[in-house]
């Protein structure tokens, strides 16, 4: 299942939604606004339609290549705060590498290939976040 | 033909806009054409989209590279690389 919206993301209702299918063994990553180096907020934009969509395709190939159970990205858009969870993935399968390995997938590609944009502000300054090179070998790793 | 445009994150900022339509000339047939021609028109757009190299784009929601063709397309969307997760 795919959510992207403004809502706060409840991390505990996420894992009890990607916990109900009986599954063996449940990965979930979440990703939160670090409260290092000054930063007051963390503003995320979208495209609407092409990221649900880009969102899904990821879901679909991670079901597919690991037979997982169930999986979900849920994504926050709009003004957060240090602290405040951005996205969690959670994925179902019958033993522990499958979810392991599909979790990770789906945050290493959703950070390549999902149109987000993130904008920092430290006091009056603002400043789009610039993508690491770091996050292209990560998503990588998962191709051919 | 009509196309619509959507910008986002700091290209929409330089814009100064985050959607608009367009009729290019015939000869405007990939999205670098369609970038040239924008930035020849509005002082905005030059400043939007100056370093190419950081720029990426969607036609019709399909991510391409710049040189991918923009005959028929009813929506094309520049922006920079993403940052999401």
């Amino acid at each position: 299942m795919i959510t992207v919206g403004p809502m706060p993301i409840d991390v505990a209702d996420e894992f009890a939604a990607i916990s109900a299918k009986g599954a063996g063994g449940v990965a979930t990553f979440v990703g939160l606004v670090r409260a290092d180096d000054g930063v007051a907020t963390l503003e995320l934009e979208h495209y609407p339609g092409a990221t649900e969509a880009a969102l899904a395709a990821l879901l679909t190939q991670a079901v597919a290549r690991w037979s997982l159970l169930d999986a979900r990205i849920t994504h926050r858009i709009g003004v957060m705060v240090p602290g405040d969870a951005v996205v969690f993935v959670g994925t179902a399968a019958a033993h522990r590498a499958a979810a392991l390995e599909a979790c990770a997938f789906l945050i290493d590609r959703l950070k390549t290939d999902a149109p987000f944009w993130k904008k920092e502000t430290r006091g009056r300054d603002a400043m789009w976040v610039e993508p690491r090179g770091s996050d292209d070998a990560a998503a990588a790793r998962w191709s051919g | 033909m009509a196309i619509e445009l959507l910008y986002f994150a700091w290209v929409r900022e330089r814009i100064g806009r985050g959607s608009e339509t367009v009729d290019p000339p015939a000869d405007i047939v990939t999205v670098a054409d369609l970038i040239g021609w924008l930035a020849a028109g509005s002082d905005g757009h030059a400043a939007a989209f100056v370093d190419r190299t950081r720029l990426r784009a969607a036609v019709d929601q399909n991510f391409v590279a710049l040189d991918a063709s923009i005959v028929g397309a009813r929506e094309v969307a520049i922006f920079p690389p993403v940052t999401g997760g």
